[in-house]
């Protein structure tokens, strides 16, 4: 793509790197952005710096967050008993939109996979064992993703706890609320068929 | 199921080619280095999405060029159960279906469309359109390592069985998971048994699941495997296939026993020493090891006999009618063997079989006495390769 302006060209080339973003929809922010008051991207700049400086991960969960402990660990209305484990803090956001979950988390920051060069001690792992104790948790739920490395990380996390006699739970897997019966996959309607529940 | 037509852009020696097929016996003919090796191959991606022969999926382009294509039209059979239509009318009813396979390589990456299928893995394609491929260099199967022995029979089974096939990835995928591991804790000399158990619950699992799967899969094809032996053979050698494993008398509780056993010498070794990755088929002829007692003759029909069979158990297990390639083979056969091989194929149960020779002569006049001495079933169609490199 050829630009009149050097500048736009940069600006273009940076905003493009953005997940999602082709060169075609940079330009297109890149003009608006143009348009508008000054004061506006001056916002804009600003919010990101801040935040680049500003965010911090929570000491407890390692969640993001901008304290060094994050809003839900310091929550006193939260219930400390149950320890819900995910990958990254993505899927802290993904339970927290369902409003079904009151505990609170801990992200470990990846799953154990050799072939990655990722080991049980490059994940936060030990500091689970401290927390369980200290908020005397009584159920952990494991919502890692069902992959090949997401069950080797839940297989590892449950032989290490193992003696601390907790109550260890993962998530359901079944159809899609809304899915067709014809269209749902064989091995997790297999699954669904299997661990089926009582209808009330 | 048929291949009507194939088309190849930048496929090995070819730049472009646009040929319809024959609904039985297809003889590819030429001199060397005309393409005949190279349009099976291109024939056996369809099915597979990768060569037969090792290479890896730029090396298939053409020289020179950034991607290559092959696309395949074939035509399925479906047969319909009358159950909803008026079964008094006809007993059953065979539906054609024309469907478009699409593989492709560009920038390193492979793909594989179907115009009927949307697959979320290459993997989920094999087996759909099933073909069997016999060459010269499958002595290999009697001479070298387990490794190809295992790769023979994963081949068959994976187009049988995509469950297997899932199975097998999976087993692998652990199994290279743990050797890193192994190698890992060697390297930095630590230990975590935890972590190794973690790999090594599924690892059996899955490995109980493949090996049950290959014990049922040799128990039916080795009867079949037997009577294209005594076929070929013309006497009563006898032939057998041992399926040697670790796994004791399918017993689980003790293979999970000498699993663990062998902890020790796995940690030395930093990999896996036991498991169905070690399993081997040997082959027998007179109760003898056809590698050590077997002639270069005894080999090759041997060989051929396990080929057939595979197309024939294939087609028994699935329903349809795998595309049979058979490339060059008639080198080291003598005349007579030679004839009956075309016999076989080129009547039920065979259906649509390609056929590579670059003795153009030779193919003609065998062809000419099969039709004139039998009673010939199959259509059989004739191309000659030019020379186009």
């Amino acid at each position: 793509m050829n630009f009149p302006s050097k500048l736009i060209e940069n600006a273009v080339n940076e905003v493009s790197k953005l997940p999602g973003i082709g060169k075609k929809s940079a330009l297109r922010v890149i003009l608006y952005l143009l348009k508008q008051e000054e004061k506006s991207t001056e916002n804009l700049s600003v919010a990101l710096q801040t935040l680049r400086k500003e965010i911090k991960y929570c000491k407890k969960c390692y969640n993001i967050s901008d304290d060094e402990i994050c809003s839900i660990c310091a929550s006193k209305t939260r219930d400390n008993t149950i320890l819900c484990i995910v990958e990254s803090f993505k899927d802290i956001f993904a339970i927290e939109n369902t409003a079904q979950f009151r505990g609170v988390y801990h992200v470990l920051g990846g799953l154990i996979s050799p072939m990655d060069g990722i080991a049980p001690e490059d994940l936060h792992l030990d500091s689970i064992t401290e927390r369980i104790k200290e908020l005397s948790v009584k159920e952990i739920i494991l919502a890692v993703s069902p992959t090949m490395e997401g069950d080797t990380t839940a297989f590892y996390i449950t032989k290490k706890l193992k003696e601390l006699n907790l109550k260890i739970t993962t998530l359901a897997r079944g159809v899609p609320v809304g899915g067709e019966l014809e269209y749902t996959d064989e091995i997790t309607l297999g699954r669904s068929i299997l661990s089926r529940i009582n209808y009330d | 199921m048929l291949l009507e037509k194939i088309h190849l852009i930048n496929f090995k020696n070819y730049e472009l080619l646009e040929m319809t097929f024959g609904n039985g016996l297809n003889c590819i003919l030429g001199n060397n280095g005309s393409g005949k090796t190279n349009l099976l191959d291109a024939i056996y991606c369809l099915a597979f999405t990768k060569s037969y022969f090792g290479l890896t999926d730029t090396q298939n382009i053409r020289h020179s060029e950034s991607f290559l294509v092959v696309n395949g039209s074939f035509k399925k059979e479906y047969h319909l159960d009358n159950d909803d239509l008026d079964t008094n009318l006809v007993e059953f009813q065979t539906d054609f279906q024309t469907e478009n396979i699409a593989f492709g390589v560009r920038e390193g990456k492979k793909t594989i469309k179907s115009s009927v299928n949307n697959y979320q893995k290459p993997s989920q394609h094999i087996g759909l359109y099933p073909v069997v491929m016999l060459t010269p260099y499958d002595t290999d199967l009697v001479r070298e390592g387990s490794e190809e022995r295992r790769k023979f029979l994963d081949g068959i089974i994976s187009q049988i069985s995509n469950e297997y096939l899932q199975n097998l990835l999976k087993y692998n995928h652990l199994l290279k998971e743990r050797n890193i591991t192994l190698k890992r804790f060697a390297e930095k000399n630590t230990f975590d048994a935890i972590l190794l158990e973690s790999f090594d619950e599924r690892l059996l699992e899955k490995g109980k699941l493949i090996f049950e799967e290959r014990k049922r899969f040799l128990s039916i094809f080795l009867p079949i495997f037997q009577e294209f032996y005594q076929i070929l053979s013309e006497n009563n050698e006898i032939v057998s296939l041992d399926y040697q494993t670790q796994y004791i008398q399918n017993n689980q509780e003790d293979f999970t026993v000498f699993f663990k056993k062998n902890l020790q010498k796995d940690r030395l070794l930093m990999r896996t020493s036991t498991g169905i990755h070690k399993d081997d088929l040997e082959f027998l002829l007179e109760k003898r090891s056809l590698r050590k007692f077997g002639s270069q003759g005894q080999q090759k029909t041997y060989v051929i006999a396990l080929k057939l069979a595979a197309f024939a158990t294939i087609k028994q297990e699935k329903n349809i009618c795998p595309l049979l390639l058979l490339d060059d083979i008639f080198d080291k056969l003598d005349a007579k063997r030679m004839q009956k091989l075309l016999q076989i194929v080129s009547c039920a149960p065979f259906g649509q079989v390609f056929l590579t020779d670059a003795n153009p002569e030779r193919t003609k006049a065998l062809l000419k006495e099969i039709k004139q001495e039998t009673k010939q079933e199959n259509e059989i169609s004739t191309f000659i390769l030019e020379k186009i490199i």
